[in-house]
């Protein structure tokens, strides 16, 4: 409404020196009174800025909390690694190490174990690498399928037709005393390294 | 307040206080152009399906549980046990479609009478925003609903998400709550979709509004008759006030019939279709399913599907920001001048080109030619005809067609998938070798099943495939037909002559 902001900036600055947000303000006159008119905007606007820092810690915090929780991968173990049979590739259910009281049924989630031999496994999320479908294994022409866009892998989860960028998201795997278990958790993105 | 009485008084002193009933009066009675016909009713209708929208959807938060582990249930049971519950359903998902339908239609009439330029620029600029934020209700109110495509859907966006260069694994966890699809992401949806986005939405509606009543309401566009800021508010309002009429009751009449219409015309589409879904369990365990985005979004999934891979990430980052900011844009790129669509040929052939697009593109999508058809190998039997006859050789081939799930992608008979030809009359088209290294190498959108079939398995099929041509004589390839298996016999010995015509018996006896 007024001409006059960047004239007024100035003294605003020199009235409430730390607090950036007063430039070009409306109702800055009341800072260029000086005095006790002066001390009382600096003090409001300073105030107000402290407390609106600190009612941002848990907003942004709760906001954002999500994605700073640290790495969510847990060992999960699908049970005796000499129980898949070898040349085989199946679909095994897992439950989600993180998980919270309403996650319901989103909380099992379940990914492709190839058994190469009782040494040697590949672990394959049923994500797509594309835009994330759940693909199918068939396991007579040893193919994944996408049922969205079409994408194809091997048996080996090399990426065979279709639009995905690259082959089927893997699991790192172990085995511990016998027993089988993949580092699992987080959702596998094309962001992932493996 | 002009009037005496209680109700006068009454208004006089609320008027006095608020200072609203004048707000109100000027709304209501402001002359608008008397050329604003049925052009003009469009608006009116998304703002009505919108408040038909606010009161279903306060009422569905009363009954829906907002939790991963209870909300299918919980959809269940407004559906079955809610006396009318079902209705509030389809109302809601109904009015969803209508709403979006009338805004469409509503932006396409300003955008091809040229009224987003001066002076209701901010207008527009709003609307692009509103539209934006209208299609952000629609995705998270499918999000809503819970089932196995809100679910799968969820792992699409976070798909796209992810694929934000450098903070796309940190944006994604933000957007999911957490680093899977997990109870957190409803939580977060369903925030956007109650609070978050209708909040916008009604702020937006009154900003929308209040630039309306301050810009006017614009009169059909005159050959002409352009737009010059220099002299148009003087003239339009000189017009206005000459020949104008006051929205209510004048315009508003239209407006009331048309509503009224659309109204009944959603109750009807309601109570006959019922609401949409739930579909099934939103369990990441069950993966036998072919998620699809509703008819709204039906073009992207089939953009999602047709852009070439390389450039993929690139556009759909930066394709809808842009889109958005150049629709935004366009009342500053193009703020004066002609306003009819007579003499704004450019801007009618940029209208049908998206139009028969995204028609095209919906219809694509709706169809999906590029997705395979997962059970095809198990539910589409072979057509007799294609069998009767064969050889052992080529019989044990048409098994291996099943066998090996090429159906979820080629058809034959006009049933199987579409991403690979049908193969009807393939023979006609690739000889023995060549079906041989089409199998073997794939290539094209063909997986390589060279590690996946035996040399005898690849031999049977290529020997049935053989036998596929359509009833056309298959091209003569000297080297190739000796080693046809079973193409060496005696043409009478090729048994689909029997019973066919004579002239397909002879076709098949020049062999």
């Amino acid at each position: 409404m007024s001409e006059r902001p960047s004239e007024e900036s100035t003294g605003v600055d020199s009235a409430s020196a730390n607090s950036s947000e007063a430039d070009g303000c409306e109702g800055c006159e009341a800072a260029k009174g000086g005095g006790r008119r002066g001390f009382l905007f600096a003090a409001g606007t300073t105030l107000l800025t402290v407390g609106g820092g600190l009612a941002a810690v848990p907003i942004v915090g709760v906001a954002i909390g999500p994605a700073e929780a640290g790495d969510p991968n847990r060992w999960i173990s699908l049970g005796k690694a000499t129980d898949f049979k070898i040349g085989e590739t199946v679909l095994v259910k897992f439950t989600n190490p993180w998980d919270s009281p309403t996650d319901g049924d989103t909380n099992e989630n379940v990914c492709y174990v190839r058994c190469i031999d009782h040494a040697t496994f590949q672990v394959f999320a049923v994500t797509c690498a594309h835009l994330g479908c759940p693909v199918e294994w068939f396991a007579q022409s040893r193919l994944f399928m996408c049922p969205c866009h079409g994408g194809v892998y091997y048996e080996d989860g090399a990426r065979a037709s279709g639009p995905p960028p690259r082959g089927l998201y893997e699991y790192v795997w172990r085995v511990e005393d016998g027993s089988f278990e993949i580092l699992g958790g987080r959702l596998p993105g094309l962001q992932e390294s493996t | 307040m002009k009037s005496s009485g209680v109700i006068g008084r009454t208004l006089g002193w609320v008027d006095d206080r608020t200072g609203l009933v004048a707000v109100t009066e000027h709304a209501m009675f402001h002359k608008v152009p008397r050329s604003a016909k049925w052009w003009y009713v469009f608006g009116s209708a998304t703002l009505m399906f919108f408040i038909v929208q606010l009161v279903t959807g306060v009422l569905l938060t009363t009954l829906f549980v907002p939790s991963a582990a209870e909300a299918y249930q919980s959809l269940v049971y407004i559906d079955e046990k809610i006396p009318m519950g079902w209705m509030l359903r389809a109302l809601h998902g109904w009015s969803s479609n209508a709403m979006c339908i009338m805004m469409l239609i509503h932006m396409t009439q300003i955008f091809l009478h040229g009224t987003y330029k001066y002076p209701r620029e901010l207008t527009w600029v709003a609307g692009v925003a509103l539209c934006v934020t209208t299609l952000g209700l629609a995705f998270t109110g499918q999000i809503m609903r819970w089932d196995a495509n809100a679910y799968w859907g969820l792992g699409i966006g976070a798909a796209i998400v992810d694929r934000v260069p450098l903070i796309g694994n940190w944006l994604r966890s933000v957007v999911l709550g957490g680093p899977d699809i997990s109870g957190a992401t409803l939580s977060r949806f369903f925030a956007l979709h109650v609070f978050i986005l209708p909040g916008t939405a009604i702020g937006l509606i009154g900003l929308h509004l209040i630039l309306v009543l301050k810009g006017g309401i614009s009169e059909m566009p005159k050959v002409g008759q352009p737009v010059e800021p220099e002299t148009y508010r003087e003239e339009y309002e000189g017009r206005v006030k000459k020949t104008g009429v006051p929205f209510f009751p004048d315009a508003a009449r239209r407006d009331m019939v048309f509503c009224g219409a659309a109204l009944i015309g959603l109750i009807g589409l309601a109570a006959w279709y019922g609401p949409f879904g739930p579909g099934p369990l939103p369990s990441p365990t069950i993966i036998e399913v072919a998620p699809r985005p509703d008819g709204l979004f039906l073009w992207l999934f089939a953009v999602l599907a047709l852009l070439p891979p390389d450039t993929e990430t690139f556009l759909i980052l930066v394709g809808p920001p842009v889109g958005i900011a150049f629709l935004a844009a366009l009342p500053f790129i193009s703020p004066r001048g002609e306003r009819a669509p007579s003499r704004r040929p450019i801007s009618v052939i940029i209208l049908c080109i998206i139009v028969t697009a995204l028609a095209v593109l919906t219809w694509l999508g709706e169809t999906s030619p590029w997705s395979p058809v997962m059970k095809a190998w198990t539910s589409i039997p072979t057509p007799v005809e294609y069998v009767r006859g064969r050889s052992p050789l080529e019989l044990q081939g048409a098994i291996q067609l099943q066998y090996a799930q090429c159906r979820n992608c080629h058809s034959i008979g006009g049933e199987g998938g579409e991403r690979g030809p049908a193969l009807d009359d393939v023979a006609t088209r690739l000889n023995w070798d060549q079906l041989v290294r089409q199998i073997q190498q794939g290539g094209g959108n063909m997986p390589a099943y060279g590690k996946n079939l035996s040399s005898a398995e690849t031999e049977a099929l290529v020997a049935f495939l053989s036998t596929l041509d359509g009833g056309h004589l298959p091209a003569r390839i000297p080297g190739a037909m000796e080693r046809q298996p079973g193409r060496d016999q005696s043409p009478t010995a090729d048994p689909r002559a029997e019973g066919e015509s004579d002239a397909d018996a002879d076709t098949v006896a020049a062999r």
